[in-house]
């Protein structure tokens, strides 16, 4: 019924609205954002072709290798305490009890807030006198003065900032992880209980290496996400102390809109989207692997 | 001091065999699950503060050292964020009506084209599916600074229709992956019995297809609502008026200001608890959905 002459030209039809989208929203934007960053443009002025001067004046930005290495550092810490605890809570609640599948819920909770709501709820819980945290750790003896989280110390703010985002997102790998889990034949759980493996064992040798690509593919889904965070520092640090904690995206943000420095901003945008690129590379070919 | 407190077990477990043993037996379950509710607890607490602050009198709300459970009871600070600024009213429509539209683009984007992708003979099919996945491997981050300069000449920015754009293209890959792969799996027995009764094309599309596809349509809708309610740096980029503001920039906006300078905690965590409510009601409602799709639409 679909091999009609005709109907060709209908699934070309109901296709066309979506790749008029996506070219026009997409695609377009991403040319216009390779040609912006050859060029200086502020809005005001007419864009002047500068040929390769907006990377080389990046690459001996001081700024720019402060905003990278602090995002680097930022997804290097979150990422294991993410994968770990993600696939430590999932193995906790993968079975179908009540309160297993209850705990699942609940973890997973945080995961549909917006990302600006959780950041705004813990900037007001790492406040320094008005906030919870200050008080939970004096009220049990852990400090005597209030320690001041965020926007005075760079490494002190990305670890309360951590632990917000690790309450935000840590149901997402649960989740996924909770899936490859319950996906492992129980067959092959049931012949190694047989064969008297401990549970322990049975994690290591049997989980474990079956759901290895979905550990994968959540660590690069979670390392992409966290190369890319901005939400999370514009509200709770606003990049202070001295845009210490100002992440590559806010570096761009920072250049493109308030400065409106247009080239210099695309530049940076293109450098960062070729850098996730790699990432998102590695990701696909997880992915293929996993059809096969 | 731990073996005088094993002996005094033991000995309980003398006394009453059957009940210790028991719990001794189920340990590792007992203490699996204090944990999963440590956990549970853990991850409420959060959203317990916020709650009650945001129902404390702003006096309280606004005391150094804040007060674990709430002494006082007031809606006042859910009255002073329905008149701040231009209005929570205000607010809460940019939000809604960004994320009607983004959901409304995505649906009818995404509807056709999965089921053109799944079913017709279109040539290079797989080159424009590769094409209208383009999104996948560009962070929208990055294209922001692109769509900012296009969107100046289109007279899109400071519009609810611009933004709701940018989170389209941003749910528009997943989306498409979902509808194409649910087209799919309509058994093709199905449609071939509906052209024997004597459906034609249309008629099969909204007859057949498009009802054995709505758990989908659910799913993406679901998630194109809570992707457009909670995005921030698009709104950010695209919204510098006061009054297209949704819900995340205003509430972003007030964290620093009232009139001492400092900021109202108890108004900001009304704000918190206003826009947590819609995700956590959509999630509970339609959670078979939300979970559904995520395991479908990121592992596959």
């Amino acid at each position: 019924m679909y091999s009609s002459p005709r109907s060709k030209w209908l699934g070309l039809l109901y296709l066309t609205p979506a790749l008029l989208f996506v070219a026009l929203f997409t695609v377009y934007p991403l040319t216009q954002m390779i040609w912006v960053s050859f060029n200086n443009w502020t809005l005001i002025s007419p864009p002047k072709f500068v040929g390769l001067n907006n990377f080389t004046k990046a690459f001996s930005d001081r700024q720019f290798w402060v905003s990278l290495t602090f995002t680097l550092k930022y997804t290097a810490i979150i990422t294991p305490i993410l994968m770990i605890g993600g696939y430590a809570v999932a193995l906790l609640v993968a079975g179908n009890s009540p309160l297993q599948r209850f705990t699942r819920t609940i973890v997973f909770l945080p995961v549909v807030i917006g990302l600006g709501a959780s950041s705004l709820l813990w900037y007001w819980l790492f406040a320094a006198d008005a906030g919870f945290i200050n008080t939970i750790l004096r009220d049990l003896g852990l400090i005597r003065t209030p320690i001041l989280w965020l926007g005075v110390n760079a490494d002190v703010s990305n670890f309360a900032i951590i632990i917000s985002v690790v309450w935000k997102v840590l149901g997402f790998g649960m989740i996924l992880f909770v899936g490859a889990i319950q996906a492992v034949s129980t067959e092959v759980n049931e012949a190694a209980l047989v064969d008297g493996a401990s549970g322990w064992q049975r994690v290591r040798s049997i989980t474990l290496p079956l759901t290895l690509r979905t550990i994968l593919l959540v660590t690069l889904i979670s390392v992409i996400g966290s190369l890319l965070a901005f939400d999370q520092f514009y509200i709770m640090t606003a990049g202070q102390p001295q845009n210490l904690t100002a992440t590559s995206v806010f570096f761009i943000y920072l250049n493109s809109f308030p400065y409106l420095k247009l080239g210099y901003g695309a530049a940076l945008s293109l450098i960062l989207a070729v850098f996730v690129l790699l990432f998102t590379l590695v990701q696909m070919l997880a992915t293929r692997r996993s059809h096969a | 001091m731990s073996t005088v407190t094993a002996d005094t077990a033991i000995e309980r477990a003398a006394m009453r065999p059957g009940l210790f043993a028991a719990f001794w037996q189920g340990r590792t379950k007992y203490l699996l699950g204090a944990i999963m509710i440590a956990l549970a607890l853990i991850m409420l607490l959060p959203i317990y503060a916020t709650i009650t602050a945001s129902v404390k009198l702003p006096a309280e709300a606004a005391a150094i050292p804040p007060t674990y459970f709430p002494q006082s009871f007031s809606l006042e600070s859910y009255a002073k964020l329905w008149d701040y600024q231009h209005g929570l009213p205000r607010y809460l429509f940019n939000s809604f009506a960004t994320a009607f539209l983004a959901i409304l683009f995505t649906v009818l984007l995404t509807v056709p084209a999965g089921y053109a992708l799944a079913r017709f003979p279109i040539p290079g099919k797989e080159l424009l599916f590769v094409f209208l996945l383009t999104a996948l491997i560009i962070p929208y981050q990055a294209l922001l600074t692109p769509i900012f300069l296009m969107f100046a000449q289109l007279k899109l920015t400071n519009s609810l229709v611009g933004l709701a754009i940018i989170h389209t293209a941003i749910q528009l890959p997943f989306s498409l992956y979902i509808m194409r792969n649910s087209f799919e799996a309509i058994p093709r027995e199905l449609e071939e019995a509906a052209v024997i009764d004597g459906c034609n094309s249309f008629q099969l599309l909204t007859r057949i297809c498009i009802p054995s596809v709505i758990p989908s349509i659910v799913t993406i809708a679901l998630f194109a609502f809570i992707t457009s309610w909670n995005e921030f740096l698009g709104a950010l980029v695209m919204l510098n008026k006061g009054e297209m503001f949704t819900l995340p920039l205003v509430l972003a906006a007030s964290r620093t200001v009232n009139m001492l300078g400092g900021t109202d905690w108890g108004m900001l965590q009304a704000g918190v608890t206003v826009s947590i409510i819609p995700c956590v009601a959509v999630y509970l409602l339609l959670q078979k959905y939300y979970v559904s799709g995520l395991l479908s639409g990121a592992v596959k």
